[in-house]
């Protein structure tokens, strides 16, 4: 029971990750990331081929995750940042499609839809039961420091400055903000934290295929900022916990209906989600955690 | 010779995407948001007329029955899901759109499961014309896809509701001043815009087979279509899906078939970078 709420609490930390990581640009820029499932498998698949086939240690692949992460990031962002809000939403959407579709046929590399296994997890052999204990340690550690850096960022001048653009780009661009760099600059930081999400992700469950990385996880994550409150870093936390607590407690409510199949299980679930994240967008569009405008500083 | 098959191949895939594109393009000049429940909604409508087509119902009728399913189906995700958020911006509704999206996929696969489902046509040989092979049953839903197409321009061009659309596409607020009703013409819209994607789904899995993914799976090649065109503009969208289509097809002699979907991405990319308002501008009727 204990390394089952370990694993739950890890996972969610990562979905934590996610939740901040979307929460940066949709919360504070107003720009939407609808690969995130694809950044996510970027930072996944960079950490995984560095340290299995290029045998290099652990933190040097969550370095390359956050690396990788953050240049699709900008690849995807250099197009589309000059463009209507709309045009970014297909991008990343297809940015995502692309890349599973890229991980499940460049064999030689990714080892195509079997999935690369044996991805090394920190002291794993040394610790034995104790993996997951210290692993979830460590997603919090990682999630406690990214935390405070949204906090942080939520707070400054700088911060201010993305709202600015999210409410008004162009009033913000009269008032001399780089709107083009900002945006940039908070997509790239956004999708090198979803890509550290992957590796955490995969030196977790040292096993990972195309198949893990769907749109859904991408609405999963949208369901955890949307209902924890969008435009706070602890809402985001909140709402990421919200969905683990909603995805694993399903699970125990299909596996109780008598007379369906699994894929019919893993239907319904998915179908819970999708309404979840409706009813959310339409009845309390700020979440639990609603923003709050912390007022600017008075010049003294 | 390769090539000059390659051609055809995509011609004939070309316009069978069109009808979807011209649905998603038509539904983002009206209603100014991107519905990214197309996917399922192909699905939705593949599946539709696959029990219609397996009830006995003749092609054309099973045509039918996908459209009239999917449009219901789009025209009441609008109205539950989508149109209320559109106050917040585009944006929160084309979330709530992929969360409706997989709704309908997961309703397919709880009726259905995942096993790939045929349309049961009957077997006819390939026609040679010179050394380009052409299957009769092409040709017949090629000749659907551009009938329907037809109708479509021929109702935007000449008809009444058709260029009461074009004008609330253009500008929502002289249309409404001219007593055009805006929710008519977007439930019009959805409606007419979804049964399209519907009808695709169902024409793109005639060849192969349907299964709960099929429509996420033309999803790139839609949007590449569209965007290629203009977002919002049905000509252009029709455009964009014969380039979309020949280019894939061609992308399968270079890169080989299993890169055949990343050609719609690359497209997207290029076209944003270099023209972003696509071949024919935004909202050129």
């Amino acid at each position: 029971m204990l390394s089952y709420l370990l694993f739950i609490a890890t996972i969610g930390g990562i979905y934590g990750l996610l939740a901040l990581s979307l929460n940066l640009i949709w919360g504070g820029v107003g720009m939407v990331n609808l690969g995130l499932a694809g950044f996510f498998a970027v930072g996944a698949y960079a950490s995984a081929l560095l340290t299995t086939i290029g045998h290099a240690p652990i933190p040097a692949g969550w370095l390359m995750a956050l690396v990788a992460g953050g240049f699709a990031g900008l690849v995807v962002t250099l197009s589309t940042t000059r463009l209507r809000e709309d045009y970014l939403a297909i991008v990343t959407l297809g940015f995502a499609e692309a890349v599973r579709l890229i991980a499940s046929n460049e064999i030689w590399l990714t080892r195509g839809t079997d999935g690369i296994s044996g991805i090394p997890g920190p002291w794993k052999r040394a610790l034995g039961p104790d993996f997951n204990a210290v692993y979830f340690l460590i997603v919090v550690l990682a999630l406690l420091v990214v935390f405070f850096l949204m906090r942080r960022i939520d707070r400054s001048p700088y911060g201010r400055a993305l709202r600015a653009i999210r409410e008004d780009a162009q009033v913000a661009q009269v008032a001399g903000k780089p709107v083009l760099r900002f945006k940039t600059e908070a997509f790239v930081l956004s999708a090198a934290i979803a890509g550290l999400a992957g590796a955490l992700y995969g030196h977790f469950t040292s096993y990972i295929a195309p198949d893990m990385f769907l749109p859904l996880i991408t609405v999963y994550i949208f369901l955890a900022v949307a209902s924890g409150g969008t435009g706070r870093p602890a809402g985001a936390l909140v709402g990421a916990y919200m969905v683990m607590t909603l995805l694993e407690s399903s699970r125990f409510f299909v596996e109780w209906i008598p007379g369906v199949t699994a894929v019919q299980r893993a239907a319904l679930k998915e179908l819970l989600i999708a309404v979840a994240l409706i009813v959310v967008l339409r009845l309390k569009p700020s979440g639990i955690l609603p923003e709050r405008m912390p007022p600017a500083p008075r010049p003294s | 010779m390769i090539i000059l098959q390659a051609l055809v191949n995509g011609i004939v895939s070309g316009t069978l995407l069109a009808v979807p594109a011209i649905g998603f393009t038509a539904m983002f000049a009206v209603l100014r948001f991107p519905n990214f429940s197309v996917s399922g909604v192909a699905t939705l409508g593949a599946f539709a007329g696959y029990l219609a087509y397996g009830a006995g119902l003749q092609m054309a009728g099973s045509l039918a029955a996908a459209f009239a399913v999917a449009g219901i189906a789009g025209l009441a995700f609008d109205k539950v899901a989508h149109l209320p958020l559109i106050k917040q911006g585009a944006l929160p509704a084309a979330i709530a759109s992929i969360a409706t999206g997989l709704i309908l996929e997961n309703v397919v696969r709880l009726g259905f499961g995942n096993e790939p489902r045929g349309y049961d046509r009957p077997i006819a040989r390939d026609v040679f014309i010179g050394d380009i092979r052409v299957s009769p049953q092409q040709v017949e839903t090629m000749g659907l896809a551009l009938l329907l197409m037809l109708l479509v321009f021929t109702a935007l061009a000449f008809t009444r509701i058709g260029k009461a659309m074009r004008a609330s596409a253009d500008n929502p607020e002289l249309a409404a001043l001219k007593g055009i009703r805006p929710e008519r013409i977007a439930m019009l819209a959805s409606f007419v815009g979804m049964g399209l994607v519907g009808v695709g789904g169902m024409l793109l899995g005639l060849d192969s087979s349907i299964d709960p993914l099929t429509g996420t799976r033309i999803l790139l090649s839609l949007f590449a279509a569209a965007v290629l065109g203009g977002l919002g503009s049905v000509p252009g969208a029709v455009l964009g899906a014969f380039l979309i289509g020949m280019a894939e097809e061609l992308s399968v002699l270079v890169v080989g078939s299993q890169y055949r979907a990343a050609v719609g991405f690359v497209a997207i990319l290029l076209v944003l970078t270099l023209r972003p308002r696509g071949l024919l501008g935004e909202r050129a009727y």
